[in-house]
């Protein structure tokens, strides 16, 4: 050791080594993620992580999802905002519990911050736990929150080749739910060219039409949601 | 790179060693990072830090896909991932997500210690 460190010292004055890491940058994420997943499981609880870009209309999809499944399903929401607390607001007019995270100048949700949202609902009273995460598609999708399934939102008015432009989040939904239905037409939004970059795109995927705002297609969504949550109701803790 | 920076501070501790000369990071083509972006911020948080001058080598690293009908592995091109050989869509995302610090490169200074090895010669 000495020799070596006199050697190096002699051209470097330093004793320079290389350290292999190979550690993921993420990784503390993914540990607090599967610390997440594991108790969710043990609640019996189903988990959907929703993503959008701003404006395509997450708050109102789970404001009116859960305001429809009252009596179905037991729901809470926890809610990522920048800055304020609006979308929180809105989706406690819905009567579940929403528990809000600000995340200053953080544009996504992480693991931990989730973890210490959920400490703030009773977990064993729920059967479905939304997500909803800071409107944008780049950042989140390399943030696991512990959800079950990844919900990929978008909006009519947002044009078919959303998908394409962000082809990383589109990759790792399990579901994707196209919004504003109600108004694709008058938007000038080619249906079949969206439906099909979907597929190409995100062919793992369930895909939905819906309007949250007028409820078209909304009963598909919820009776996928009702199945997912018996599923996971049934599961060993 | 916060992340990334905290992860480089905790391994060059546990080698004793005082300075980080040179960071190796590889970012997969599906990461969503963006390797100019990752260089700003890096000279950006660095700085007052044992990492403050260091060099940030990024590899990129491409994406990857298998088709499980045809056993074959294959880099995709383009935005849709298809088989080349059969055309389906059903393909394992093999690599190409990775984020990750690869290695270090580390020094000590020790002033001290490098004079008593010297005497004891």
């Amino acid at each position: 050791m000495a020799e070596i460190t006199s050697k190096q010292a002699a051209n470097d004055s330093a004793f320079t080594q290389t350290v292999a890491v190979n550690e993921g940058i993420l990784s503390k994420n993914d540990l607090f993620a599967a610390r997440n997943r594991a108790r969710f499981k043990s609640s019996r609880l189903l988990v959907l992580n929703v993503v959008s870009s701003p404006g395509s209309g997450k708050t109102a999809l789970i404001e009116r999802t859960l305001t429809d499944l009252r009596g179905r399903l037991r729901g809470a929401v926890i809610v990522g905002d920048l800055a304020t607390d609006n979308d929180a607001q809105r989706i406690a007019r819905s009567g579940a519990p929403a528990v809000q995270i600000t995340t200053g100048d953080m544009c996504h949700l992480e693991a931990e911050m989730v973890g210490k949202a959920a400490n703030q609902l009773n977990l064993d009273d729920l059967d479905l736990l939304i997500i909803e995460n800071v409107g944008n598609l780049v950042c989140p999708s390399g943030y696991d929150l512990g959800e079950d399934l990844r919900v990929v939102l978008l909006a009519a008015t947002e044009g078919e080749d959303k998908p394409l432009k962000y082809p990383v989040m589109f990759k790792t939904a399990n579901v994707v739910i196209v919004n504003k239905m109600d108004i694709a037409e008058a938007a000038g939004f080619d249906r079949a060219t969206a439906l099909e970059n979907i597929r190409r795109i995100a062919p793992q995927a369930t895909v939905f039409e819906v309007s949250a705002r007028t409820g078209l297609g909304m009963e598909a969504w919820y009776a996928f949601l009702e199945r997912c949550a018996n599923e996971r109701r049934q599961t060993d803790r | 790179m916060q992340n990334a920076l905290e992860i480089a501070v905790e391994h060059a501790k546990r080698q004793n060693a005082t300075r980080i000369h040179r960071i190796h990071m590889r970012v997969g083509a599906l990461s969503s990072v963006v390797p100019e972006a990752l260089a700003f911020a890096f000279d950006v948080v660095t700085q007052g830090t044992p990492a403050e001058g260091a060099r940030l080598e990024i590899e990129r690293v491409p994406a990857r896909c298998f088709c499980p009908a045809c056993q074959l592995e294959f880099e995709p091109d383009g935005l849709f991932y298809e088989c080349p050989q059969c055309g389906s869509l059903n393909v394992e995302i093999r690599a190409g997500r990775e984020l990750e610090l690869a290695f270090l490169e580390v020094s000590r200074q020790e002033p001290d210690d490098r004079q008593q090895t010297t005497d004891n010669r």
